[in-house]
């Protein structure tokens, strides 16, 4: 159901116009909002790679940010304990959250939808049991803080654009695989499991190399976090952000490419706004999501592609 | 050197029977989470707000009579007033929201999750707050040589009374019958002219009554203090995914897993404690996905 051709002339304009903003934004700005929008592309990064799975794969991951948050420690881990080069950490974390991925999705993937997610929820809970106890190892409720990162990329200049570079090449990678015969397949599998077992694809199999790229960029965001905030605390595990990523997919709309990261982007944003003038952003962001849940359920994003009619409104997953 | 095992023994027996007090909280708030799961099949994430609102009122309550009697007051009052919040609630956004996915529905409850927590914050401030058990269940008796305080011996009490209650309320009464079999066959119980909605909304209020009451009980055992919403809901969902979704009796079971896996944790090694009843979730699921009894899914 959701077709889209590769870009556009148009929309390759648009992209090229915004890159070259967020190119030249530290220039202008002071370091806050060098941050804050590092964080915002970071928060995006994260929300789409769990779109992968949660929007064209149809699949409910309630546990993505244990991804995160796993890339995030196994990078800080191996530099702080492993006295390795801080570079290897980049590498490996995500390689690390792919492969935790992995092994959940062994045990999770043969269930049906809502069970798989409260399967997922409970292993990924396990997870964060463990990491908010080791003291020794990880930290425990205090996070670790001062993780060391490359010079090239300490500063907070030298961060953003690696988080802008990164993002950028994440986002073009992710992009080709939705667009990819793979992709195709995945979504297949979104509209109608049974057709297309039916036709002979192995839906399993399938399902299980999504949760991996959705892993694996899962901890690639994890890193990047590391990069921009030089620290990694329990909470990036914990369910509840878990279910706040799929409130970004939701609000960016999860049945378009770059909705999530619209999303992130928002969240991030408001969080930031709302909290200059009050304590309670968790029931500001309930209310924006009741709302959302009630008059626009395919998102900000998929609103107006559907207005401009060229993607389509969401459909019902199941 | 020749008394170290009798003394284990005796400190097992009695960190047992702590478990066991655990396992009723636990099981009294899961069971509600089952019920609205086997019947709704909504994954109410709000639920653990709830338990902390009644917590909270059972406190406030408690406080404002004073004395022997102020808790026992409470103790009817909190899960009447949470019960009263989820049915206006339910009636007043949830039942336009049952068409759609569950994936919007568990979100709905998320949210509703966000709002609750900051509401008490509102109301109650962000310090915790402490309330003694009533002076009749002060104190503790011995048990073999060791110290067992009487609250948990109510606890113990109450457990299986709540269980009973709860059995004999879906079994045995017609809106409990009729409850279950809207759970199998949502059309055919609306075709012999039940009014399904009002059925969905008498089991979301029994649900989240459970949750309430499991609040009103844990409230002089524990600090009442925000958070306590996130560290129940998690809890409560591995009992009633491991128990079997919709089942009481899985979530009895559950709970008495991850009651007494907690507190054997607590004497065998304290650091890691909290992992041990996910260990033993992890274990249960990697066997048997679908839960240890049957779901009514």
């Amino acid at each position: 159901m959701h077709q889209q051709k590769l870009l556009g002339s148009r929309s390759l304009i648009l992209v090229a116009l915004l890159l070259a903003a967020l190119a030249l934004f530290p220039a202008m700005v002071s370091r806050y909002y060098i941050y804050l929008v590092a964080l915002m592309m970071v928060t995006g990064l994260l929300a789409t790679s769990l779109n992968m799975v949660l929007g064209f794969g149809g699949m409910y991951q309630f546990n993505h940010a244990v991804f995160y948050g796993v890339g995030a420690y196994a990078a800080a881990l191996l530099t702080v304990r492993g006295g390795v080069n801080p570079w290897w950490g980049y590498l490996l974390g995500p390689v690390v959250a792919a492969a935790l991925s992995l092994l959940m999705g062994l045990i999770c993937v043969r269930l049906s939808k809502l069970y798989f997610g409260m399967l997922q929820i409970s292993l990924g809970s396990l997870v964060w049991a463990v990491v908010f106890r080791w003291y020794s190892f990880t930290g425990g409720d205090d996070g670790m803080h001062g993780v060391p990162v490359p010079p090239l990329i300490s500063s907070i200049d030298g961060a953003y654009y690696f988080v802008l570079i990164v993002t950028v090449v994440c986002l073009a990678v992710m992009y080709l695989i939705v667009n990819s015969p793979f992709g195709r397949v995945f979504e297949s599998i979104r509209d109608n499991p049974e057709r297309a077992e039916a036709i002979g694809v192995n839906v399993r199999l399938h399902q299980l190399i999504g949760l991996v790229i959705a892993g694996f960029f899962g901890g690639v965001a994890g890193t990047l976090f590391v990069t921009v905030e030089g620290s990694v605390f329990p909470d990036m595990l914990f369910w509840t952000l878990s279910l706040e990523v799929i409130i970004m997919c939701l609000l960016g709309g999860w049945f378009t490419f770059l909705g999530p990261m619209l999303g992130g982007g928002m969240v991030v944003a408001l969080r930031a706004v709302v909290g200059i003038y009050t304590d309670y952003w968790t029931m500001v962001l309930g209310i924006i999501l009741m709302l959302l849940i009630f008059f626009l359920p395919q998102g900000v994003l998929g609103f107006f592609l559907a207005r401009l009619g060229r993607g389509r409104t969401a459909g019902e997953g199941d | 050197m020749d008394s170290a095992s009798h003394i284990t023994l005796a400190a097992l027996g009695q960190q047992l029977l702590v478990g066991l007090s655990r396992t009723t909280i636990l099981f009294i708030v899961s069971s509600g989470l089952s019920l609205i799961l086997g019947v709704l099949r909504i994954p109410n994430v709000s639920h653990g707000s709830l338990y902390m609102i009644g917590a909270f009122v059972t406190y406030s309550v408690a406080t404002f009579i004073g004395g022997q009697t102020g808790f026992w007051v409470a103790l009817a009052v909190a899960p009447v007033a949470v019960g009263l919040l989820a049915l206006a609630v339910e009636r007043g956004i949830f039942c336009h929201l049952y068409e759609r996915e569950h994936l919007m529905l568990l979100l709905f409850t998320f949210s509703l999750m966000l709002v609750l927590g900051d509401v008490v914050k509102l109301i109650w401030g962000s310090d915790y707050r402490s309330l003694s058990a009533p002076p009749m269940m002060q104190g503790s008796f011995s048990l073999g040589g060791m110290p067992f305080p009487r609250y948990n011996l109510f606890l113990l009490i109450m457990g299986p009374l709540v269980a009973v209650g709860l059995w004999a309320l879906t079994n045995k009464t017609k809106i409990g019958k009729i409850a279950r079999a809207a759970a199998v066959d949502r059309e055919m119980v609306a075709a012999m002219g039940i009014n399904v909605s009002w059925v969905f909304a008498f089991v979301f209020c029994l649900g989240c009554l459970m949750a309430g009451l499991g609040g009103a009980l844990v409230a002089p055992t524990q600090n009442i203090t925000q958070g306590m919403d996130h560290a129940i809901i998690m809890e409560a969902f591995l009992i009633v995914i491991i128990g079997g979704l919709g089942n009481m009796w899985g979530a009895l079971l559950g709970a008495a897993i991850f009651g007494i896996t907690d507190s054997i944790g607590i004497l065998v090694w304290p650091q890691f404690a909290i992992v041990f009843p996910y260990v033993a979730v992890t274990i249960v699921l990697v066997f048997r996905p679908k839960g240890l009894l049957k779901s009514t899914w």
